[in-house]
């Protein structure tokens, strides 16, 4: 156990070296110089790349990239003049977190209570109206299911605020429209797992036992059919993230996602960077943790490194 | 019943020939014609498999005969309701709400009789039919470049790494691992930041990160294959690797290899209307999904049919592709069929 922790988080720093170094050196590749403004002087540019360290050779500027990164500094932003990037992205992870945990959390539930659902009454009008459900919330895309919550709830019948950041009620639609990917997912998997789980001889036991169908559902089947999910988790994390950038956009949420989208738009290359390490720093650790958790929670599946 | 007398005649042996009793009822049917009998059993899938067809034939058809120039800016005629000829088919007659009464639009613009825009046009006069087709190409092209990058890298990429085994095993699965640790988001962005923005950078994309579930099957499919004696058997025959993996290999590969590209193509179609809505796809004034969605986000809330019919289009193309995944799934896998 401690050998494969080892091993992975060795391989996970190793991982984002090399994230670190790609995205740094294709920032040093990119035409032109990040100051759009054609007022500025000969000078002024000498003055501001001082200031920014652009003056000094490649290898320089890496290793000071680098050095920094590990102590948790990512540069100056170049859209918000002397902001630091990480001051940036930390005054704006609290929104995100809140919506894409509250999706995840939402969708996840609500998921696996539509799959069990749908398994139990298999082949019934509320399995299909379950499956037509699933396959409507993976195949509309997020931004189009965003927008067409804002008309109806906030603009149309003034349920909801139509955007920005102000208190938990304007959580509600952006949490929603991110939370219907995970919802069809876990749905879909958790119907699949449950049929399964329906048709093994330990449930056939439990019932010649005497329990009731409910008793089975809530005792046997319910807690076996949801092991699966956990590997899913993962994945679904990383869509989430995808789509909180789009997601925050629409509803003006101010968060990492929205500064993401402005930054490419503005080619703030350091906050660029920044955000790209922290959303490849999230997507390695989920993924490790959810491997370790998932040892945990079937103890069938070994840690020992030759998982396929 | 009661009359009926069993006698000795009764139990003689009934006269067939062998070689009619070794005759099957049916013709014989391949791995293939099975799924495919499968797949023809499942309404939904067909549907939506006529669908795609029906959208490929109409985007290919529409580099010939295209309503109008999708480019081509009317100022004059700008934000026109749709309308179909003179016929009054509810929805389509050209009308649109103006300070809260019915206007027939076309008329106030003193637009002529003989003139009219089937889904009508957007802010800057173009007409919004004739974008949708071009639209959809761009989407059904990149979902083909996305399965062409799915069959030849991703299948190789899995082949070899599950064949070689050994040292070669484990250097490609770290490069995967590597390469499926960057989100295909912040990849895409990258390569949209180093090369122009367009349609070139989201296949590169696409390109980059696009095939790695499709090499960890392959790859763990061929782990087990690979040991199977028929292969055993062609090794000892002297047969080449290429050759085994060409007949061996892929023909057993296929239903995963068919399910798997198909599950791919609706990832992709999203992932290109995403950049553009978010504008950094494909750059104006060329049509995407993506970018008329977000163009007509602007007005949905005076002009709904602007954002409406490119949301319908790309929804119905995202819904046909993941039934008809789901459906060949169950085809070539019946057991997941219940």
């Amino acid at each position: 156990m401690a050998k494969y922790l080892a091993k992975r988080i060795f391989f996970l720093i190793l991982t984002l070296f090399i994230v670190a170094s790609i995205t740094f050196f294709l920032m040093k590749m990119l035409p032109g110089t990040p100051y759009n403004n054609p007022k500025v002087t000969g000078a002024q540019l000498a003055a501001l790349n001082k200031a920014n360290g652009l003056d000094k050779p490649v290898w320089y500027q890496y290793l000071k990239y680098m050095v920094g990164l590990v102590h948790g500094d990512m540069g100056t932003s170049y859209q918000f003049a002397g902001q630091s990037v990480s001051h940036l992205i930390i005054s704006r992870v609290g929104p995100s977190f809140q919506i894409g945990a509250q999706a995840m959390i939402v969708g996840t539930l609500l998921g696996i209570l539509l799959g069990a659902i749908a398994a139990i009454r298999k082949n019934t009008w509320v399995d299909s109206t379950a499956t037509i459900f699933a396959i409507l919330g993976r195949s509309i895309p997020n931004f189009v299911f965003a927008c067409l919550l804002q008309f109806w709830l906030a603009y149309k019948y003034q349920i909801f605020p139509i955007a920005l950041w102000d208190g938990f009620s304007s959580s509600i639609l952006p949490t929603i429209a991110l939370a219907m990917a995970p919802l069809a997912q876990t749905a879909r998997f958790m119907r699949t797992e449950m049929v399964d789980v329906l048709n093994s001889d330990y449930i056939d036991l439990a019932r010649s036992k005497g329990d009731s169908k409910w008793q089975v559902v809530a005792k046997h089947a319910l807690r076996n059919s949801m092991i699966p999910i956990v590997t899913i988790i993962g994945p679904m994390a990383v869509d989430l993230m995808v789509g909180s950038l789009v997601v925050e956009n629409i509803f003006a949420i101010p968060g990492i996602g929205e500064q993401f989208v402005r930054s490419i738009l503005t080619n703030d290359y350091p906050t660029i960077m920044g955000l790209t390490m922290l959303y490849s720093v999230m997507l390695v650790v989920i993924i490790l943790v959810v491997d370790i958790l998932y040892g945990f929670i079937d103890p069938r599946i070994r840690l020992s490194g030759e998982a396929n | 019943m009661a009359d009926y007398k069993i006698t000795a005649d009764s139990f003689k042996p009934a006269h067939i020939a062998k070689e009619q009793q070794e005759k099957l009822g049916t013709d014989n049917m391949t791995f293939m014609q099975d799924a495919m009998r499968r797949l023809r059993h499942n309404k939904m899938a067909m549907i939506s498999l006529w669908i795609i067809i029906a959208f490929i034939v109409i985007s290919l058809l529409s580099f010939f005969f295209s309503p109008s120039n999708p480019n081509t800016q009317h100022l004059k005629w700008n934000n026109l309701p749709p309308k179909i000829a003179n016929w009054s088919i509810p929805g389509f007659r050209g009308y649109g709400v103006s300070a809260g009464a019915k206007v027939n639009v076309y008329a106030q613009n003193n637009v002529p009789n003989n003139v009219w825009f089937v889904l009508g046009t957007d802010s800057l006069g173009r007409d919004i039919f004739s974008r949708i087709l071009v639209g959809t190409r761009v989407s059904l092209f990149i979902a083909f470049m996305a399965t062409l990058f799915d069959l030849t890298i991703g299948v190789v990429y899995g082949l070899v790494s599950g064949w070689k085994g050994g040292m070669v095993d484990t250097v490609l699965q770290r490069i995967i691992e590597i390469i499926s640790s960057i989100p295909n988001l912040v990849v895409a962005i990258l390569m949209l930041l180093v090369f122009k923005p367009g349609l070139t950078s989201i296949i590169i994309a696409i390109g980059f990160t696009g095939w790695v579930t499709m090499a960890r099957l392959v790859r763990a499919q061929t782990l087990q294959i690979k040991d199977q004696e028929y292969v055993l058997a062609a090794r000892t025959l002297g047969e080449s690797s290429v050759k085994i993996a060409m007949k061996h290999l892929i023909p057993n590969l296929s239903s995963t290899i068919i399910i798997q590209t198909m599950f791919t193509i609706p990832t992709a179609i999203f992932f290109e209307a995403f950049l553009s809505y978010i504008g950094i796809g494909i750059p104006s004034p060329t049509a995407s999904l993506g970018t008329l969605l977000s163009d007509g986000q602007k007005n949905f809330r005076f002009l709904p049919y602007q954002m409406v019919y490119p949301a319908i289009v790309i929804s119905v193309l995202m819904i046909s592709f993941n039934l008809l995944a789901d459906g060949l799934r169950d085809a070539f896998d019946p057991r997941t069929t219940r």
